[in-house]
This record gives structure tokens, C-alpha cells and sequence, in this order.
């Protein structure tokens, strides 16, 4: 075992990660620790924009960005936060381009901008290009452009150091982050980082569901490390389902395609977001778009031998016009699917896609204990974190914005921080946790295999927990992750070695995914309305004299040792905006 | 050598599903494989699967490792060809594992599948990245301008000038080009073809004002002149960038000065 000693650890390379990197080693001694190299994190994938009011094609504001980002996430953002995004976004935007992202051009020379979902002028009236991009690579460019700027500053990475565990230390009766532990994977090394200030930026959580347009390597580590030591977890049943993934696969055609101009249609060819958005159409917040989707898929209008699809069309466009600004996605088509879609429609169904909720946070990146208490030096930022930006459903090009304002502000407020603070000591035997999980692991004679429950996981959670759900499904999901869990204490492992063994840190993913498919579900299962991204059948309506709150999930061991989730709310921040009947 | 099967339940039931409609076919994975935790010499070792063949070679690579056999090692995680983790020298040719279909590699015949060439093996198809991002580091690759004020808006760039270098914007760093490349397999001290994507990416960028040093790296013995122009580079690149013509570009901004 090692010890390092730091005063800014930051946990993950992504967006958020490296942003907040950029700012923390310029303040503070600060090294990054993160499971994938830098450039492989999933920010990488993201494909269609970030959106800031430039108002470099037509009028725009930060005030209506910030109306739209509250609708968009059915009023369950807060408020204060939403303003925050929408007003530093044009900052943050400028940062990338002086930073170098190569941002496509307008003819006079500054950044383009194009048409997102749920992104409108005037509080609705018509969709509006506020989404700066480059090409469909918008999140490729922004991960090499913050890593280029982080091999300027210098910063320290740990390359392939799995985070497996929170240090925390009760300091006078408030509990105080003391530091994090981690393994090495190429020597299967145990590491503690003492730090003045954590921060995670460690991703989402995507791997618990079947068809999803996560990275496997998306398994909620960061989120699941903190709840297993007594932290909230908020409003995670809100998770948002993307209308065009490829059919089966789930890879993300990105909304800009219809951005562009692609159309939705089912069997008969109808272009049926017309009869669900008269104004948006197409470009209907996502949430609206799957459900419809499945809404004619159920209604015998959906595509294929199976009925089990819908097309997104982009023939009408013109080829150049594809080549030029949906490059990547149209090559997906072609790789995986055989397909060309200058002349064939793309099979596509909705794909799990974004955790709306998270390690709960205020708006300077501080973790919250309980719904006001912050835990000095514990920071966090982008999908891992819930600040709450999305609310109940993010708006396309929300989160790129996301981890780049919050990235940078995390980074700045942890190193503030740990330029006055002490360390905080260590408890004892930190590595405790960490060593017992893994030795039960590569030690286990039990009959179960990985592979197996996490199939099974990510089938309940597909049939059970995604874009329709009922009292009746949450419940078969509740069971089945309760059968599961058991099932993993008798999980074994084949590779016994030190050496890069994926195989253990797989086992310890699976732990991770199935915690928080156990806070997703009984987290869905007592919100009996439906708001954005989680849709009740029995519940269809929104609820806001009931449920206008945001869900905290603690974990709770009771004497026998039995670990139940405990249910707590917390109220949303309103400022300008009521809530009214959400249209498109 | 051990050929563990893997039936066809399984594989109905794997995570990434292939297409109802299209059969079956039964492959051979001939893995190169590699512990010196249980030996220090490398061996090759055969695995039979049922696999749709419009599935990823990642996906067989997946099959194995939940199914058959969790010691088999390699890296991945985007699994559509854009985190650049699993370049792996397949039949002989350096591709990613997840953006190559095994339809399209002759599936009848045994696929060979070993790490990518010039880098330490570590274990498996697991080889060393140091070096290679140690190359990368070495050409400056940042924006560097030298104006004193920073402008208050984005610095304006027009649509040809960003076109100028779109090609090579689009690396995802996998190493394919380098560790396909003779030059850099004699020498390892040779910077390499994606080092080079990387510093012609902010060369030919109207907004940087470096250009000079790095084009002076770049000239040194270990920088362009040893490009002998084979293309197994561009061959290999799986973002489609013309490597070659890159490095070409560049040599002729080291005799011209102009870029
Ligand atoms: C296909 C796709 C397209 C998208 N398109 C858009 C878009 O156009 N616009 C938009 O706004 N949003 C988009 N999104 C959403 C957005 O890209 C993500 O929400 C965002 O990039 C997340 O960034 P992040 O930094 O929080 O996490 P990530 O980029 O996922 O990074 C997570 C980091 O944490 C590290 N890590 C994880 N676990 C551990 C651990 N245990 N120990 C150490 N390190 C760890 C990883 O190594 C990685 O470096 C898209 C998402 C997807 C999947
Ligand atoms: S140039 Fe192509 S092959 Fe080389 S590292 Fe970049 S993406 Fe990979
Ligand atoms: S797994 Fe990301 S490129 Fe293949």
C-alpha cells in the first residue's frame, strides 16, 4: 500500500474532470486519478453541441436559456443553478475557442450555432440555434481541446486508478473528507490519496440498462462510493431515455441530426411528432420524443418485422449537407447497420442515456450531507453530481455546458479550499473497505457469474424501469435487483492475478451498478407522478402539490446488518419561473 | 490448446444483441496471449463461438471474457470507435475491435488477433501507451498564441482556414497509425505518425503562433525526415485521416517555411 499526499485529488479525466484540473493545478497541488486515460472518458462521445447565447446567428439570451432549461427539466430544476448555466455559458464557450476547440465557423467568422431540442426564442415561441458545435464531434473536440490544455498546465494524472472507496473522517461531530482510495490496475496496487479536497468527476451510470449509449466503463463508481458512506443520492429515478439510438445497439445518432432537419416516421412513413409537438415537432424535448416513439411503437405503427422500431430520415437532406455537419453519425449508420442514409431511413428506438441525478451538490460543487449541510472538502461536478441543472429531464447540449461551468467552478472552489484548509487525518485502516471487497472477491468459490447477473440486471431494468413505467414493473425491478444483490455475495471471479485484471474490476462495477439500480427504482417507485424523464402510467400527470421536490436517497444498515434505502426530500429552489403545463 | 464452445443461449442473451434475422456462424478467435504472472513466454491460443457476423469483433472479444474464459484481457470502452482504447493488430492489420464487423475479416478462417505492434506488451492485448502519449506530449499539442490582451470574443477563424486542418482534428489517439508503422517498430525513438497528426492539427491552425518551434521538433533525427512513406498509416487509421498526407504536409512547411 502507498500513501500520497495531496491538497486537490480530482476523481475522473472527463469533461468536468480535466476542466476542474485546469483550474485546481493552477491553485493547488493536485493530481487526477481516473480509470481510463484521459482522452478515452465518454465525453468523447458526445456528439451534437453546448449550448450558449451567443446570439451570433440570431437574437438570443441568457434569460431565455435559462427559462428553457427549467421547462426542459418540468420545474423540478433549481432555479438559481439553471441562471448560473445559462449565464456563464457564454463564458465557458469562450474559454474552449481561446483554449483552441476548433468550433465550426459562419461565414463572418465566429462560432456557428444550430437548433436543439427544447431550445427556443422567446420562452417557446419557435426553436432557436443556440448550440455551438463542431460538426457531430462537439464532445470529441472538447475532450482533446480541455486534455491539450492540461498537458500545458502540467497536470498530475494516475492513469488507470480505479477509485474504489470515500475517506471520511468525523471531525467534531461533522464528517470532513479526508481523502479517497484507489487500485492500480496494472499491478493491483492499493493506493490512499490524502486531500485536503476531493472532487469527483467520475460519470454516470448507464451500464445498469440494456440499450444505452453509455460506455461500458459508465458504472456509477463515484456515486455508489459516496452513498455506500451514508451520503445522499438525488433524484436518481430521473434518468433520460434519448429518442434515436441505432435500433438494439443503442449508439447515439445525435439530436442534431434533426436539428438539421431529419424527420421522425413510422410504418406509414408519417411524420408523427406532429400529432405529440404541433410547434417543437421533432425537436420535442426528449423525453416527449421517446415516449411517442413508444407511444406508436404500442400502437402497432412501428417499423420492421417486429414493429419494434421507428426511422429517423435524413434522405431529403443533401449529401454535402450531411458530410459536413453529421459526418460521424451517418458513418455509424454505414459501419453498423449496412445502411446508407443519403437514400434509406436509419432504424432507431430510444436509448438510455443520462442520469439527471447524482451526488447532490450546491452551486459552488460542495456535497451536501442532508439537504443543507455541506461536507467540507467533497466537491463534485457533471453527470456524476446533481446541482440540480436537469431537474426531471436535461435539455440536449445542457451537460457539455454542465461540466464545463461546473467543472471549472468545482476546480476553483476546491482549490480555494484546500489552500486554507489542513488535512483532515485519516481513519484507521483506510484501506479496510477496499482490501475486503477485493480479497472476498478473488477469493470467492461461489457458483455465480458476472456476466450473467449483469445481463440479468439490464434486462429488468430495460423491461421494468425505462420510458413507461408502472407501481406494478418497479416493483418486479425492486425484487429482481433484491435477488441480485444476494446473488453477487456469492459471485466469483476466474482471474486470481494482480496484474491488469479487469475481470475483478468488472465484479466490482457490477457491486456499483446494482446499488444504484436498488436507489433508482425505490426512488421511482415512491415519486407517484409523472415529471420529465420518469413517466408513471398509473401516475400520468404531474403532481406539484405532492412531488414538486427533489428525492434524497440515504443508505441505511440496520443492526442484523440488512441494508435498506431511506427516502427524504429536499425543496426545489424557485426564483422566476412558476411551473405551468409543459407544451412543445 | 484448449477450444471451450460457447452455445447459442448464451449468446442469445449477451448484452449487445445481433439481428434477429440473420444466422448464426460459428468462428475461431486465435488469440495471442500473455501473463508473466503464469508464463513469460507468449502463446497463442484458440477460442470457438457462435457469433452473429454482423457483430463487433469487440463483441466476440466479449463473448469470451463473460463467458468462457475472465482472464482474457484488453482494454475497451466506448465500443463505437470513438475513445480509441482497443486497436488491436487483427488479421495482421491494426483496427479497432469495435468498428470492425466480423463479416468483414474472412470468418471462415481463424481470426488472428494480437497486440499492436512496438509498444511493451503488458498482458494480453494490453501494451504500454507511455511512450506514445510521451510523443504526443513532446510536439506541443495546445494552442499557443502571443497576444498579450486576450480577446473578449472568440478569436474569429473563417470557414476555409478551419477547414485547413479539419483532418486531423479528428484523431481519438488510438495508436493504430504508429504501431503500424516499420519505422517506428526499428526505432522506437521515432516520433510517429500520430505525433505528427498532432502537431499538423495546430500547425495549420490560422489561430496558432507556434508553428516555427514545433516544425523545428519535428526536424530533428527522430522527427519527419524518417517517414518513408509506406501508408500502412493511413491504411490503418480507423477516423479515415489521411496520416500520410499529413506528414507530407508538414515536410513540405519545413522546406517552404509556409503553412
Ligand atoms: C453518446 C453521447 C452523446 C452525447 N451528446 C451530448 C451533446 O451533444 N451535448 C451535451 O451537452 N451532452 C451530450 N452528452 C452528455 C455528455 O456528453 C455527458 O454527460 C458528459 O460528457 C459527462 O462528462 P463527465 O466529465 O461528467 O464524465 P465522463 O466524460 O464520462 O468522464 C468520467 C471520467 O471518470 C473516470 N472514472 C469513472 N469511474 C472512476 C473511478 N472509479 N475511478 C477513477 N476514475 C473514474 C473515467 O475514467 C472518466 O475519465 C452525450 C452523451 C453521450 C453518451
Ligand atoms: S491518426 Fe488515426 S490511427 Fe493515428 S492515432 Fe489518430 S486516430 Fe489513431
Ligand atoms: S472501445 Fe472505444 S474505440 Fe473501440
Amino acid at each position: 500500500m502507498k500513501i500520497h499526499k495531496y491538497d486537490t485529488v480530482i476523481v475522473g479525466a472527463g469533461g468536468a474532470g480535466m476542466r476542474a484540473a485546469i483550474e485546481a493545478t493552477k491553485r493547488s497541488r493536485t493530481a487526477v486519478l481516473t480509470k481510463l486515460y484521459p482522452t478515452r472518458s465518454h465525453t468523447g462521445a458526445a456528439q451534437g453541441g453546448m449550448a450558449a447565447a451567443l446570439a451570433n446567428v440570431e437574437e438570443d439570451n441568457w434569460e431565455w436559456h435559462t427559462f428553457d432549461t427549467v421547462k426542459g427539466g418540468d420545474y423540478l430544476v433549481d432555479q438559481d443553478a439553471a441562471e448560473i448555466l445559462a449565464k456563464e455559458a457564454i463564458d465557458s464557450v469562450l474559454d474552449l475557442e481561446k483554449m483552441g476547440l476548433p468550433f465550426n465557423r459562419t461565414p463572418n467568422g465566429t462560432i456557428d450555432q444550430r437548433r436543439f431540442g427544447g431550445h427556443s426564442r422567446n420562452h417557446g415561441e419557435a426553436p432557436v440555434r443556440r448550440s455551438c458545435y463542431a460538426a457531430d464531434r462537439t464532445g470529441h473536440m472538447i475532450l482533446q481541446t480541455l486534455y491539450q490544455n492540461c498537458v500545458k498546465e502540467g497536470v498530475e494524472f494516475f492513469n488507470e486508478f480505479y477509485v474504489l472507496d470515500q475517506l471520511i473522517t468525523e471531525v467534531g461531530g461533522v464528517k470532513r473528507s479526508a481523502g479517497v482510495v484507489a487500485y492500480e490496475l496494472a499491478t493491483g496496487e492499493i493506493h490512499i490519496f490524502q486531500a485536503k479536497a476531493v472532487i469527483y468527476a467520475s460519470g454516470g451510470t448507464g451500464k445498469f440498462f440494456k440499450v444505452t449509449s453509455n460506455a461500458h466503463t459508465l458504472t456509477g463508481d463515484g456515486q455508489a462510493a459516496v452513498y455506500r458512506r451514508g451520503l445522499p443520492l438525488e433524484d436518481m429515478e430521473f434518468f433520460q431515455f434519448h429518442p434515436t439510438g441505432i435500433w438494439r445497439m443503442g449508439i447515439l445518432l445525435t439530436e442534431g441530426a434533426r436539428g438539421e432537419g431529419g424527420i421522425l416516421r413510422n410504418k406509414d412513413g408519417e411524420r408523427f411528432m406532429e400529432k405529440y409537438a404541433p410547434v417543437m415537432k421533432d425537436l420535442a424535448s426528449r423525453d416527449v420524443v421517446s415516449r411517442s416513439i413508444y407511444t406508436e411503437i404500442r400502437e402497432g405503427r412501428g417499423c420492421g418485422p417486429e414493429g419494434d422500431h421507428v426511422f429517423l430520415d435524413l434522405t431529403h437532406l443533401p449529401p454535402e449537407q450531411l458530410d459536413a455537419k453529421l459526418p460521424d453519425i451517418t458513418e455509424f449508420a454505414r459501419t453498423y447497420l449496412g445502411i446508407e442514409p443519403y437514400t434509406d431511413p436509419i432504424p432507431i428506438q430510444p436509448t438510455a442515456h443520462y442520469a439527471m441525478g447524482g451526488i447532490p451538490t450546491n452551486v459552488q460543487g460542495e456535497v451536501l450531507a442532508d439537504n443543507t449541510t455541506v461536507v467540507p472538502g467533497l466537491y463534485a461536478a457533471g453527470e456524476v453530481a446533481c446541482v440540480s441543472v436537469h431537474g426531471a429531464n436535461r435539455l440536449g447540449t445542457n451537460s457539455l455546458l454542465d461540466i464545463n461551468v461546473f467543472g471549472k467552478r468545482a476546480g476553483i472552489a476546491a482549490a480555494e479550499y484546500s489552500q486554507t484548509a489542513d488535512f483532515v487525518e485519516l481513519p484507521e485502516n483506510p484501506e479496510s473497505l477496499v482490501v475486503e471487497q477485493i480479497e472476498r472477491l478473488r477469493s470467492s468459490t461461489g457458483n455465480e457469474r458476472v456476466a450473467e447477473l449483469r445481463r440479468e440486471l439490464q434486462e429488468t431494468m430495460d423491461a421494468n424501469v425505462m420510458v413507461f413505467r408502472t407501481e406494478q414493473t418497479i416493483k418486479t425491478a425492486v425484487e429482481k435487483i433484491a435477488e441480485l444483490r444476494e446473488r453477487y455475495k456469492n459471485v466469483a471471479i476466474q482471474d486470481k492475478g494482480k496484474r491488469f485484471n479487469t475481470d475483478l474490476l468488472e465484479a466490482v462495477e457490477l457491486g456499483n451498478l446494482l446499488d444504484l439500480a436498488e436507489v433508482m427504482a425505490v426512488s421511482a417507485l415512491a415519486r407517484k407522478e409523472s415529471r420529465g424523464g420518469h413517466y408513471r402510467e398509473d401516475y400520468p400527470n404531474r403532481d406539484d402539490v405532492n412531488f414538486m421536490r427533489h428525492t434524497m436517497a440515504y443508505r441505511e444498515v440496520g443492526a442484523d446488518g440488512t441494508e435498506t434505502v431511506r427516502l427524504d426530500y429536499k425543496p426545489v429552489v424557485q426564483t422566476r419561473y412558476q411551473p405551468m403545463e409543459r407544451k412543445y | 490448446m484448449a477450444t471451450p464452445v460457447l452455445d447459442k443461449a448464451d449468446a442469445a442473451g449477451s448484452p449487445e444483441p445481433g439481428f434477429a434475422d440473420s444466422p448464426y456462424i460459428t468462428v475461431t478467435f486465435r488469440i495471442r496471449r500473455f501473463n508473466p504472472e503464469v508464463s513469460a513466454e507468449a502463446t497463442w491460443e484458440d477460442f470457438q463461438l457462435e457469433i452473429d457476423p454482423k457483430e463487433r469483433v469487440l463483441d466476440g472479444l466479449h463473448k469470451i471474457k463473460w463467458d468462457l474464459d475472465g482472464t482474457l484481457t484488453f482494454r475497451r470502452s466506448c465500443a463505437h470507435g470513438i475513445c480509441g482504447s482497443d486497436a488491436m493488430r487483427i488479421n495482421g492489420k491494426n483496427r479497432l475491435a469495435c468498428k470492425t464487423l466480423i463479416k468483414d475479416i474472412s470468418p471462415e478462417k481463424p481470426i488472428t488477433i494480437e497486440a499492436i505492434k512496438g509498444l511493451t506488451v503488458l498482458k494480453d492485448l494490453v501494451v504500454d501507451m507511455e511512450p506514445f502519449f510521451q510523443a504526443y506530449r513532446d510536439v506541443m499539442p495546445f494552442l499557443i498564441t502571443k497576444d498579450t490582451n486576450e480577446p473578449t470574443r472568440e478569436r474569429l477563424q473563417s470557414a476555409e482556414d478551419r477547414e485547413r486542418f479539419d483532418d486531423t482534428t479528428k484523431c481519438i489517439l488510438c495508436a493504430a497509425c504508429t504501431t503500424s508503422c516499420p519505422v517506428f517498430w526499428n526505432d522506437g525513438q521515432y516520433f510517429g505518425p500520430a505525433a505528427i497528426v498532432n502537431a499538423h492539427r495546430f500547425i495549420f491552425d490560422s489561430r496558432d503562433e507556434a508553428g516555427e518551434q514545433r516544425l523545428e521538433i519535428l526536424n530533428d533525427r527522430d522527427g519527419v525526415w524518417r517517414c518513408r512513406t509506406t501508408f500502412n498509416c493511413t491504411d490503418a487509421c480507423p477516423r479515415g485521416i489521411e496520416v500520410t498526407k499529413a506528414i507530407a504536409e508538414v515536410k513540405r512547411a519545413l522546406i517552404t517555411r509556409r503553412y
